[in-house]
């Protein structure tokens, strides 16, 4: 058992260790803190931005350099994957999610009203992050998302 | 009614709370999609680099097979020193004074059905205007032009210095290109979007115009035009690509496949020019292009002739380019011992190629220096990489074999150093060995054993007749190699580049060293593939700048150049030519892209699959047919050694894992399903053939040497077996007679090269159109093929 355990936390490391080497562009076993987050979220975690700020918060420097060195993230991140913290969001709670938004059960919610909710409810996307998400879901010809195929579709892409 | 109020109130605000939290559970959703994407791409961007690479080291280790062969052979037999003659001889077109006589071109006759572009010399702008046009037409240029442009070309480099010193007070601003890699629709769209060289309007390339891409010839015919046309404000680098030695290679793996059509919009002011050319799928060399542009007869004439020219006019290329002698401009990067002096001095065309060092003539007088400048650098002589004690990779060239570590032992062979004689105790007992595995190779391969050889004599030289100038030194052909092939690294210091297998990677201090002491600011170069199309390091002090837009695959980059004004501030450009991918979301862009490095990927597991099999066993101590995900990462890092995320790429590579176990022999059986289709081909031997193939193409064009595109069976078997047992590549005879005979289409004992590798296309084709077509092959569009590989 205790053979397993020590097997899971090995691999977990290696994991951890490659996704952080695939941006540590100098190989000098630092990263761009504004990285940070996508190497979290490819571990398989789904973390809010509150979440994220402050994880790393944990894994800073005592002064802030903007890099993050390895090893303060390793065992950081460890924990995070042993501790199975920020799971991933299910389908069926993000169907409910778009659901709330769209009381009137239409099935659908427009493009103004994505608009709306993301930049100004929640966690505010950036103007980049909307642009980005309106491209690559609203339906150009009934300007709206309609949000059941889109999920299904996502889903697979994400598996 | 106070109560109906309050809760009014109270749903208002659970449903405002609830608005709130949905939007977050989606926005945090959305955050962690767009993340994995990222990761996708840079995963992505390291599978075709590392292939990319590996190809180049898989060039230098042949080409070190060759050169070491060369130095330590003696052919006992007039056989076998025609046979080695023939397949080393680094002039692949000896020198004859016919190639000063302009007799070659004008007797060419261009005949009256010809509708392309007609040139007269000297040129004026509106020949190379229109060359520009005719080329975007997809138009030829005839062979009488192309050789009369290449010989105007190489008169005008041979009266230019190695170092171009260019000055803002001529044409105000200057634009700096990076490598072009035959890609025209760059090319085409930096004229377009920035302008048509002229006197006010001055351009630098940096090199690498030709090879994968497959327009290498309309570039530089473009290139040499405008130089001819504006001489003081068009200058011209010269790049490792520009060396027939590099070009001989067929290609390195990567499949270019662009749909659509050339159409231009000169009215409007878009950014995005090109719907982009169908680029030919697959594998160019710039020697394959040419060959097959100019194909005249049976012989194919114009083609080699257009080569042979082009050969001399690469050794003309200025080496680098300096700009009010503040900007240093070259293809690849510096190297702590770089001497600017010297490279000023140097002849350059002595500088045959960049792959091989040619030695001078073993004359009685030489041979004496010789020695001692053997005893002298023979510890820093390379231990060949087929060798058993450097049998681990990735090796480089340059790496000293187990030679104690000093701070120069870390660098790519450089200052011959005095030797401690531990170091030539070391040296003999590394020739010993070699020399009695190289008489186990030539035994294996069916010559006579040979005595030791104490001293290498080389009936190669002989192209270097008596009387003529001697070949550059090691020293000075080292420097070219540091210009033309280093690359910048983040740590200080300066250490062999073993990626590439020549040059060195230089850190930053090493930029900062030589730009003070030559009292310069900036250094641009090349070399490197960028996802912006450029990138500062070192202090900003370097710039990379790469003008081939998605070099690997549509939408896997962007392109770009620099323009300097007087006041030496660069300004960067950037473009991707191809409208199709600004249409695309970015998960289109990414997910297209990463097909295709997957797809690279497959096929190079594919070609391990017996080395990868005995891997996984290794690691199934229990035999149970099964390995950890683990276990399966750290077996494909320890045979392929590309140095990717596998446990991130796991999830594109491998369907069937169950829990953390993966059933491996399955697994490769996949793999081997996805890329075969010919039942009749033992899939072993195919899979040698696939891990190969680049350098078995590559020695088809060395053998071939007489370009007739044939070589004997024999040759072949020959070749083959030497090659084979030094790549240890297990083959048995007569599987090594079956392969040639099989590829022996028509029987008459002769292999035609392109037949062969057009069988290969056709194997990959029918491949990659899936296993829907039970194995009933031939019957393709490409018409009339050679017929199946092994049919009768």
């Amino acid at each position: 058992m205790a053979d397993d355990r020590e097997g899971t936390v090995a691999e977990l490391q290696k994991k951890i260790k490659e996704a952080f080497e695939v941006f540590d562009r100098e190989s000098n076993n630092t990263v761009d803190v504004r990285e940070i987050g996508t190497i979290v979220r490819s571990l398989g975690c789904c973390p809010s931005e509150g979440e994220l700020h402050d994880l790393i918060a944990e894994v800073e420097e005592e002064e802030p350099t903007g890099y993050i060195r390895y090893e303060k993230f390793l065992p950081v991140m460890t924990k995070v994957l042993l501790e199975k913290r920020y799971r991933p969001i299910p389908e069926d709670v993000l169907l409910r999610a778009f659901e709330a938004l769209d009381p009137a059960k239409r099935g659908f919610l427009t493009k103004e009203e994505l608009i709306k909710y993301m930049t100004e409810e929640g966690e505010p996307f950036s103007q980049e992050e909307m642009e980005e998400m309106l491209a690559a879901t609203i339906d150009p010809e009934t300007n709206a998302i309609h949000y059941k195929d889109y999920i299904t579709t996502m889903m697979i892409d994400d598996s | 009614m106070g109560s109906g109020t309050s809760t009014q109130h109270h749903f208002a605000f659970q449903n405002a709370e609830k608005a709130f939290k949905a939007a977050a559970l989606i926005q945090r959703w959305y955050r962690r999609y767009v993340a994995r994407l990222e990761m996708r791409r840079r995963c992505t961007w390291s599978i075709f680099q590392s292939i990319e690479y590996a190809g180049q080291q898989d060039q230098v280790k042949l080409h070190d097979f060759f050169s070491y062969l060369v130095d330590h052979f003696t052919p006992s037999s007039h056989n076998e020193r025609d046979f080695l003659n023939r397949m080393f001889t680094e002039e692949r077109f000896p020198q004859d004074s016919e190639m000063d006589k302009c007799s070659d071109y004008e007797c060419i006759e261009v005949p009256d059905t010809y509708t392309g572009p007609r040139l007269s010399f000297p040129l004026l702008p509106d020949h190379a205007t229109a060359l520009v046009e005719a080329f975007r037409l997809k138009q030829q240029l005839h062979a009488r032009y192309v050789l009369n442009l290449l010989y105007e070309t190489r008169k005008h480099l041979a009266q230019l210095p190695n170092i171009t010193r260019v000055s803002t007070c001529y044409s105000e601003e200057i634009t700096v290109c990076g490598d072009l890699h035959g890609q025209l629709d760059d090319l085409i769209f930096i004229f377009y979007k920035n302008g048509l060289p002229s006197p006010e309007r001055a351009y630098v390339f940096n090199g690498d115009f030709v090879d994968r891409g497959k327009d290498s010839v309309e570039i530089l015919l473009i290139l040499f035009a405008f130089m001819l046309v504006y001489p003081k404000e068009f200058h011209l680098n010269r790049g490792n690509h520009e060396d027939h030695m590099v070009n001989l290679r067929g290609h390195d793996g990567r499949k270019l496949e662009l749909e659509g059509s050339w159409s231009s919009n000169p009215g409007t002011a878009e950014l995005d020019v090109g719907i982009p050319i169908r680029l030919l799928g697959s594998r160019y060399g710039f020697t394959k292009e040419v060959m097959y542009k100019y194909k005249y007869n049976l012989f194919q004439i114009h083609g080699k002739k257009i080569l042979r020219t082009l050969q001399d006019v690469f050794r003309w290329l200025p080496l680098a380019t300096v700009i009010d002698e503040k900007v240093l401009i070259l293809h690849g990067g510096v190297s702590d011992r770089t001497d600017l002096e010297l490279l000023a001095k140097l002849d350059r065309h002595k500088i045959i190629s960049t792959m091989r060092y040619t030695a001078r003539k073993e004359s009685e007088k030489q041979a004496e220096a010789k020695k001692k400048d053997d005893q002298a650098s023979c510890a820093q002589r390379p231990t060949p990489w087929f060798l058993p004690q450097s049998r681990s990779l990735p090796s480089s060239p340059f790496r000293l074999g187990s030679v104690p570590k000093s701070p120069k032992a870390s660098r790519s062979c450089s200052i011959p150093c005095s030797s401690p004689l531990g170091r030539q105790e070391l040296s003999r007992q590394v020739r010993r060995s070699v020399d009695l595995e190289l008489e186990r190779c030539w035994r294996q391969a069916g010559f006579p054993a040979v005595g030791e050889a104490e001293e290498p004599l080389s009936p190669v030289y002989k192209d270097l007749e008596a009387g003529e100038l001697p070949a550059a030194t090691r020293e000075e052909w080292r420097q070219v190699v540091d210009i033309l092939w280093s690359d910048p690294m983040a740590q200080e210091g300066c250490k062999a580049n073993t990626v590439r297998g020549g040059g060195c990677y230089f850190g930053p201090d090493v930029t900062e060293a030589l730009l003070q002491k030559y009292n310069l600011q900036l250094l641009i170069r090349s070399h490197e593939c960028k996802p912006e199309g450029y990138e500062f390091c070192h202090n900003r002090k370097v710039l990379t700048i790469f003008s081939a837009s998605n070099y690997y695959e549509v939408g896997s980059n962007r392109g770009a150049y620099v323009k300097l004004g007087p006041a030496l501030t660069p300004h960067i450009v950037q473009y991707q030519a191809n409208k199709a991918t600004h249409m695309l979301t970015m998960r289109q862009r990414i997910s297209r892209v990463e097909q295709s490095a997957l797809k690279a990927l497959r096929e190079k597991l594919f070609a391990h699959s017996s080395d990868l099999l005995s891997e996984f066993k290794k690691r199934d101590t229990e035999k149970t047919g099964l390995i950890s995900l683990g276990d399966w990462a750290a077996a494909l890092e320890s045979v392929l050694r590309l140095g990717l995320p596998w446990r991130m790429l796991r999830p594109q590579l491998v369907s069937s894992a169950v829990g953390n176990a993966l059933e491996y022999k399955s697994w490769l059986d996949n793999l081997a399903k996805e890329q075969l289709s010919r039942e009749n081909i033992q899939s072993s031997l195919l899979e040698t053939l696939y891990r190969n193939r680049s350098n078995l193409e590559t020695i088809f064009r060395i053998i071939d040497s007489d370009r007739s595109g044939f070589i004997s069976l024999d040759e072949f078997r020959q070749t083959w077996k030497l090659f084979s047992s030094h790549m240890n590549v297990d083959i048995t005879d007569d599987c090594i007679c079956d392969l040639a005979r099989s590829i022996d289409f028509n029987k008459d004992g002769h292999i035609d090269i392109n037949e062969f590798l057009e069988a290969f296309r056709l194997v990959e084709r029918s491949c990659s159109e899936g296993s829907a077509s039970d194995g009933s092959p031939g019957t393709d569009a490409a018409g009339s093929g050679p017929g199946r590989l092994g049919a009768p």
